[in-house]
């Protein structure tokens, strides 16, 4: 176990290890995204009251679920590379942010544009829109302050802290619309007792969430892969990658 | 685990336990303007403000939704089924607004406790279901079985 910890740490090893999962993964997902999202939007029924307008669920509900997690997956890099000042955890960090970010703006944007339809309103101050309206200024927050030193190492340090006090934000997204009286409706999706959402619909639900969680991780590893050759442009196993390259990549 | 290491684990514990802790106080304390509407029972009880801009959110009471003949206006009956607040709007309602559905809407209210409102927004529930099964359970509901859920 932490032997592979240790390979975790290895630019070279991590590298090579996350090109030969994205070699099959990546495919996989494109695929799993356009069977997901044919299945949602041709294939299910529309819903008893708001028509086909609520089809927008299964982009709109994958990508906040991401979303959140993703925050998660930030925070814990930024723990370890506090802890254990493990260079790849950072990588991971950094990595993590843009795509939370771009996540969460699918959220916001899809929730708007069915916002408009349903409640008659793009856009309202209540506590779920808001707290998610946070999380997307904390990941931008996080990217900005990255660029903002020129130490790497303070950097790193900074934008840690700020990832790890965000973090609880998250609860507060999860449970504001039991905790306070909003407009957005309370979790059809739930843990204990039966879901109020019709399993025809869950499934597609369920299968969109899971590609999006795939997608997620395809777009961590390639983010990765740019940070990490661009950390390591002066070490010799780049310089060997960018020599025998050229052979290689006409083979793949 | 290495002791200075060790340390910075309780370090990071401790910004995300306090920086919570305060967050959460924080977040506590302004729990009552975080609300985004006042239920109609706190509007009896004269908890809101008359004359200034508020929101009203609850369920539009079945048959009390009466629309003018020649213009936009309409009024009618949010409830929490603990107490009602009579609305009067005029404007386009969203599609689904209707009688027995949430919405909420934004106003000021009148001497007489009745809310002028601006804005009415539909509010939908957690409830996602094809028309089919909707109607099956509208049936059972009917026959005296009782609603599936």
């Amino acid at each position: 176990m932490w032997s592979f910890f240790h390979k975790l740490g290895s630019p070279p090893w991590l590298y090579k290890i996350s090109g030969s999962i994205l070699r099959w993964l990546l495919p996989i997902t494109l695929v799993a995204l356009a069977v997901g999202l044919t299945w949602g939007l041709l294939f299910t029924a529309p819903d008893f009251r708001q028509g086909n307008s609520y089809r927008i669920i299964y982009i709109h509900v994958p990508a906040a679920v991401v979303a959140l997690a993703g925050y998660y997956i930030m925070a814990i890099a930024g723990a370890v590379s506090l802890i254990w000042k493990m260079k790849m955890a950072d990588v991971a960090m950094k990595a993590c942010a843009p795509i939370g970010a771009a996540f969460t703006f699918v959220a916001l944007l899809t929730g708007a544009i069915w916002g408009k339809p349903t409640w008659g309103a793009w856009w309202v101050w209540d506590a779920r829109i808001t707290s998610m309206l946070v999380l997307l200024f904390l990941y931008l927050g996080v990217v900005a302050l990255y660029e903002a030193f020129d130490n790497k190492e303070a950097a790193s340090k900074a934008c840690a802290v700020l990832s790890l006090v965000g973090m609880v934000n998250i609860p507060i997204i999860y449970k504001s619309v039991d905790w306070w009286y909003s407009l957005h409706q309370p979790a059809s999706i739930k843990l204990t007792g039966g879901s109020t959402i019709d399993s025809s619909m869950l499934y597609p639900l369920f299968w969109m969430i899971a590609s999006f969680y795939a997608l997620f991780a395809c777009a961590m590893m390639l983010n990765m892969r740019v940070e990490i050759l661009q950390r390591e442009a002066r070490t010799g196993w780049v310089k060997r990658l960018a020599l025998g390259g050229a052979s290689r990549g006409a083979k793949s | 685990m290495h002791p200075v290491r060790k340390q910075r684990l309780i370090i990071v514990l401790f910004v995300v336990l306090f920086s919570s802790a305060a967050i959460g106080l924080i977040v506590y304390g302004l729990s009552g303007n975080i609300n985004l509407f006042f239920p109609p029972v706190e509007i009896a009880a004269g908890k809101a403000p008359v004359g200034q801009s508020i929101r009203v959110g609850g369920m539009v009471v079945e048959g009390s939704i009466k629309r003018s003949t020649e213009s936009l206006k309409i009024s009618f009956e949010l409830t929490d089924y603990q107490a009602t607040v009579p609305v009067v709007y005029e404007g386009i309602l969203p599609d689904l607004f209707d009688e027995g559905q949430g919405a909420v809407a934004a106003g000021r209210l009148n001497e007489e406790g009745v809310l002028m409102a601006t804005e009415v927004l539909a509010k939908h529930d957690e409830n996602y279901m094809p028309p089919e099964v909707a109607e099956a359970l509208e049936a059972s509901a009917a026959m005296g079985k009782g609603p599936g859920q």
